[in-house]
Formats: C-alpha cells, structure tokens, sequence
C-alpha cells in the first residue's frame, strides 16, 4: 500500500498561537494568587489545585488527541497524520511527568505522603504514564517508517480508547478520597471555577502552542534533510 | 467547599512555590532544548546553502522541498 502525502503547513498561526499563550499564562497566574479566595481547609497550598487538574486535564485529552490523529493516518495513509499523533502523545508525556510532580508535591502538603497507592486516581494516571512510556521504545524499535508509522497509530488507538475507560472505571469506583473538579459533585465557588476555567485554557494554550513548535520543528529538519540528499550532499 | 475570610497556617507555601517551580522549569527546559535543536537545524540550513552556492545548485526552496521532505516513504528517519 502506497503512502500518500500533504504539502506541509510550516508553522502556520504558530504565531498567534503564542501571542495568546504567552498572555493567559499570567492572567492565569494573577487569577490563581490574587483573584481566587484561599479554601479554608488546605488553605493556600490549594493552589496547586489550578496548576495540577489542568495539566492531568490537558495530558489525558492529548493522549486521546493523539489516538484520533491515529485513526486519521490509518485511514488516509498520510504520514503527516502520524507526526501529529506522536507529537500530540509526546508533549503528553512531558506534561504527565509534570503531573505526576505537582501531584506529588500536593499529596506530600496535603496529606502528609509523596504517594498514595490505595488512591485509585494516582495509581490510574501512573498507570497510563508507564503504558504511553511504552510508545516511543515501541516507535523507534521499527526500522521501517511505513511500519513504525502503521504499528505507532494502532497502539496509540488501542491506548487511547484505554484513557476515558480508565477515567471511567476511577469514577465509578467506590474511593472518592481524591477531590473532584468535574461533575455534579463539583461544588467550586464561581470565582474558583472562573480562575480553574482559565486556568485550564492557558494549559491547553501551552500544549497547543509547544506541539506546535515541535511539528514545525521536525518538519523543517525533514525537509533540510529531504533537501540535502536531492542536492547530493548526504 | 468553604472559604477562608484569611490566610491559613501558611507553612504550606513551599509545596505551592515548588510546585509552580518545577512546572516552569520543565517548560524553560524543554524551550531550551528546542532552541538548541533550532539553532542545529539553522547552522545546518547555512552550510546548505554555502555548500549550494560553491557548487552551483540551487539554494534550499521551500516549496520544492517540501513535497521532497513528504515524498520520501521509505526514508528511514525518526520523526
């Protein structure tokens, strides 16, 4: 089966794209330290609250994001639709690993321990960062860019389809010892929920904004290199 | 959820401050090795053309290469 191709998009609206991210990151900040009142039980340790949900938030949806750039490159054979995925999954994991920090510093604040293996919401998102730890050694384990290209796409489908079950399968577990945010339990203040609502647009603004500057990026070395060996140089 | 009218016990601030750290760091870490790997692909970009210029080809074109960068399906590179 042959690969079809599209004429590459370099860096189109990287630029507003970052104009926008670099000014609701500190909106959001001002929002988080001096527009949202103090909760009275963890008091200002609870604003790591805006930091930590959006990036578990933004991590989870780029996972999926990256399951569904998967099925597109299936379906079209078009390998610009893989870069996508793997970008999307990428950056993922760079925000997970911030996740599982500032997860961790808040457990330790809050309740006195770096982790807490009987919570089901942290042991659930461990879970899913260590089967996506598995994308990239699987990735480049596989010469063949058709091949690494076809076999990336259904783990990322198949791991994919695995974030909202097990987001599920947490929710509707009995052990509600994790705050919930979303949701009818959710009973935020309207001045929380507005800073937590930015809060999260700035997020997903950083994760657009950096997936972004990383397609641009291996695009333009694939066409220098692409460029290089049609000139007889490599 | 109930809402303090003033700051609580505030030896928690440095889990806050931390936490807010360690996020802008892997941010500022991560922009740093892009740049790096920008200013790579720059300086490669330049010995390009240079090369192109003493041996008479033409010069790296966009629109040229890059249906040359996407027409490459067996081209073994790690994206």
């Amino acid at each position: 089966m042959s690969s079809r191709t599209s004429p590459p998009k370099h860096g189109r609206g990287l630029r507003p794209l970052s104009i926008a991210t670099i000014a609701a990151i500190p909106i959001a900040l001002v929002l988080v330290f001096f527009y949202a009142p103090i909760e009275v039980e963890e008091g200002f340790l609870q604003k790591i609250f805006y930091l930590h949900v959006p990036l578990a938030i933004v991590t989870l949806c780029g996972f999926v994001i990256g399951g569904l750039l998967a099925i597109v490159h299936l379906r079209t054979r078009d390998r610009s639709w893989d870069l996508r995925s793997y970008v999307a999954i990428h950056m993922s994991l760079i925000f997970g690993v911030g996740t599982l920090i500032t997860g961790s510093i808040w457990a330790r604040g809050s309740w006195g321990h770096w982790w807490v293996w009987s919570e089901p919401t942290l042991v659930s998102f461990l879970i899913i960062m260590l089967l996506y730890a598995t994308y990239q050694p699987l990735r480049f384990a596989i010469e063949d860019p058709e091949r690494q290209a076809r076999y990336a796409s259904v783990f990322a489908i198949v791991a994919g389809a695995f974030v909202p079950m097990n987001f599920l399968a947490v929710r509707l577990s009995s052990s509600y010892l994790h705050p919930r945010v979303l949701g009818s339990s959710s009973n935020l203040p309207p001045k929380m929920a507005f800073t937590f609502l930015i809060s999260l647009v700035a997020m997903s603004l950083l994760f657009a904004t950096l997936c972004s500057y990383e397609l641009t990026a291996k695009r333009t070395r694939m066409l220098l290199k692409a460029r290089s060996r049609t000139l007889g140089f490599r | 959820m109930v809402l303090a009218t003033s700051i609580p016990g505030s030896s928690n601030n440095g889990y806050v401050a931390a936490a807010y750290i360690v996020f802008f760091a892997i941010v500022l870490i991560y922009v740093a090795i892009m740049a790096l790997r920008l200013t790579r692909v720059e300086r490669d970009l330049r010995d390009l053309n240079e090369r192109a210029e003493t041996t008479g080809g033409a010069a790296p074109n966009e629109t040229h290469g890059a249906h040359e960068a996407h027409n490459l399906p067996r081209e073994r590179e790690r994206v």
